[in-house]
């Protein structure tokens, strides 16, 4: 039975003539256990899906299953870590995670809520600054703790909206081997909403696209059938791989003019650094820099 | 140890000390010298040319109660307020001191007797005025927050509570403290029929008086603080599944402290400026009172002793406005404060 089901949902914003439609008849199905990442350009209805998962908005048509059961509001079922981190300010690591903690597990005894925090903070490595508030983090910090808040929900399944995107290349890269590493522990199903194609080819098992908005759908899914754990730097010379990554690249790039959704896009002037020998083949090189502008 | 003392200092505003405190633990003493002339040196300057400027021009008017006093007289009035705090004191003194004695006295010839013990009932010194003023206007500044808190989260929480309230914010945010005064006083003492004489009515009439005047940049500030909480800290509760009141205890009014300690800054601030009018009026023995008596005295020391008031009032509204920054900053977790 599939664990998460998205039944032909439509979701649109706005009365009348203003009326857009984000997403058409999206239907989806995650296995238990699965690390899916969906990729998609910017303004494609990305965080409407996980919006959608998580439960924070409705469907206006069809609907969403969790364990064959709808999904009607926000629970700590679904942990979500959201993209701009969303700590409360003035609680420490440790209290960020522990508010979620003593919410979800208000029938444990103090001594087991306090040892449930302290593990996924030691888990994210932040045992040093468990008594820093959030503005005293780096960004990497803060997203730590943001996921070591969901994880210590022990949810059902993972919501990862576009975690990683605002952190520089560097972190970016140990946050993903980190994410990577906590993932395989104990495989929670997780949904990751990401626009960098070799992010979804590290952590994901399968990789969906999803087709520029409006009326976005899903796009053919692409399996990743490489071993874990994944090293970023060993993958680089791996044939599955490069194909796989010249695959998605390709495909997403043809999206993308087709619906013009990538044009606009290009123009823009991005941070385009990625710690990254691409050497092996100069064309792939090219054809990366142009979907990772397409798709920012 | 410097790092900690430069901290505290800029924490309260008082950035002028920081460059001593780094002078002081060595720190490249050139570079804090010029610091220091730059930060004190100016303001110094400043204030001498006011003065000189102060005892020019007040040597020119001549009013009915003879000169407008310099800042010399001033200064000497001041003096004179404070011998008159010591004298009053040791006055006091010197009257327990003596029925002590005398009930003593009482007490050996006849243990049976029965001892009363007076109060004091000299007039109060600028000193007990000052106070009276501060206790006034923290009463007001108290029921003023009692009543916007409440009302200022509802109205952030609920729009259509905002729309209700809003008219009437408008309506009576504007009114003078002159204007309330009358009406407080009668509704206080149509209402407050009892003798028993815990509170004066001058000092709640007062206190209500500032109350009316203060709490409306609270309210504004507290709807405001919690009407544009960002988004994501209300995902968080919504994923959380709190409840409503564990909401706003732990996420709406947490994340809206910065707004709210701005608020009661404002609030305590138009507070002190509006108690001075109100004491005036209401005869609360503060320092409004002060301000009248001196004026209807009208000796010739009068106006020095009023501007010693108006120094006073300065420097405490001032010191006020301090304490509540060193609140709003202890809130704003990383988020600037204004301090000018």
């Amino acid at each position: 039975m599939a664990f998460l089901e998205l039944r032909n949902v439509s979701k649109s914003y706005g009365e009348g003539a203003e009326r857009t439609e984000v997403l058409k008849d999206v239907n989806m199905t995650i296995c238990e256990g699965e690390f899916v990442a969906v990729i998609g350009f910017s303004g494609s209805g990305k965080t409407t899906l996980i919006s959608l998962i998580c439960g924070l908005i409705q469907p206006d048509e069809g609907e969403v299953l969790l364990r064959g059961k709808k999904i009607t509001g926000p629970g700590p079922d679904r942990g979500i870590v959201f993209q701009n981190y969303s700590l409360l300010p003035w609680l420490t690591v440790e209290g960020n995670v522990a508010v979620a903690v003593n919410q979800v597990f208000k029938d444990w005894d103090p001594q087991r809520r306090h040892d449930q925090v302290r593990k996924y903070i030691e888990m994210v490595n932040l045992t040093p600054a468990l008594h820093k508030r959030p503005s005293e983090l780096s960004g990497g910090m803060r997203q730590r703790v943001s996921v070591a808040r969901a994880l210590a929900m022990n949810p059902e399944i993972l919501l990862l909206d576009e975690p990683l995107s605002a952190l520089d290349a560097l972190t970016r890269g140990t946050l993903q081997y980190e994410i990577e590493k906590i993932w395989r522990e104990d495989r929670k199903t997780a949904v990751m909403i990401t626009n960098d194609v070799d992010e979804g080819i590290i952590l994901a098992d399968r990789i969906i696209p999803l087709k520029p908005g409006p009326r976005a759908t899903l796009g053919p899914e692409f399996r990743v059938n490489l071993p874990r754990p994944r090293d970023k730097n060993e993958l680089n010379d791996n044939d599955i791989y490069k194909h796989l990554r010249n695959d998605i690249v390709r495909y997403m790039l043809d999206i993308g003019k087709e619906t013009g959704a990538g044009k606009s896009a290009l123009e823009l002037a991005l941070p385009d650094l990625q710690p990254k020998d691409l050497r092996p083949s100069q064309r792939e090189a090219v054809l990366s820099r142009e979907v990772r502008a397409a798709i920012e | 140890m410097a790092t900690k003392v430069i901290n505290f200092l800029s924490l309260c505003g008082l950035t002028w000390f920081v460059p001593f405190v780094k002078l002081a633990s060595g720190e490249c003493p050139k570079e804090q010298l010029r610091e220091i002339l730059s930060v004190i040196g100016i303001p110094v300057v400043s204030v001498l040319i006011f003065f000189a400027f102060w005892s020019f021009t007040a040597a020119q008017i001549k009013t009915s109660l003879g000169n407008l006093p310099g800042p010399v007289a001033v200064w000497e009035a001041s003096k004179t307020l404070i011998a008159e705090h010591r004298d009053e004191r040791a006055k006091e003194k010197a009257f327990y001191q003596r029925q002590e004695e005398r009930n003593a006295k009482r007490l050996a010839k006849d243990p049976q007797a029965e001892v009363r013990i007076r109060k004091y009932t000299g007039k109060p010194t600028y000193f007990d005025q000052i106070g009276t003023s501060l206790i006034t206007v923290f009463a007001g500044f108290l029921i003023a927050t009692l009543l916007a808190l409440p009302i200022g989260i509802l109205c952030g929480l609920n729009k259509y509570v905002m729309t209700a309230f809003s008219p009437l914010i408008q309506i009576f945010k504007p009114v003078s403290p002159l204007a309330w005064l009358p009406i407080v006083t009668m509704v206080v003492s149509a209402l407050y029929t009892t003798n028993d004489g815990l509170f004066e009515k001058s000092f709640i009439n007062s206190a209500i008086t500032v109350a009316l005047c203060s709490l409306w940049a609270t309210l504004i500030n507290t709807a405001l603080g919690v009407a544009s909480i960002d988004k994501d800290y209300i995902n968080v509760a919504r994923v959380l599944r709190l409840g409503n009141i564990e909401k706003i205890v732990k996420v709406v009014i947490p994340a809206s402290l910065p707004y709210i300690f701005a608020g009661l800054r404002i609030s305590l601030g138009v507070g002190w400026m509006v108690l001075i009018a109100a004491e005036m009026l209401a005869q609360n023995p503060g320092l409004g009172k002060f301000v009248w008596d001196e004026f209807q005295n009208g000796s010739s020391h009068s106006l020095a002793r009023i501007l010693v008031a108006v120094f006073t009032i300065g420097i405490i509204g001032f010191m006020l406005d301090r304490i509540m920054v060193v609140f709003q900053k202890l809130v704003s977790f990383g988020q600037d404060v204004a301090t000018a």
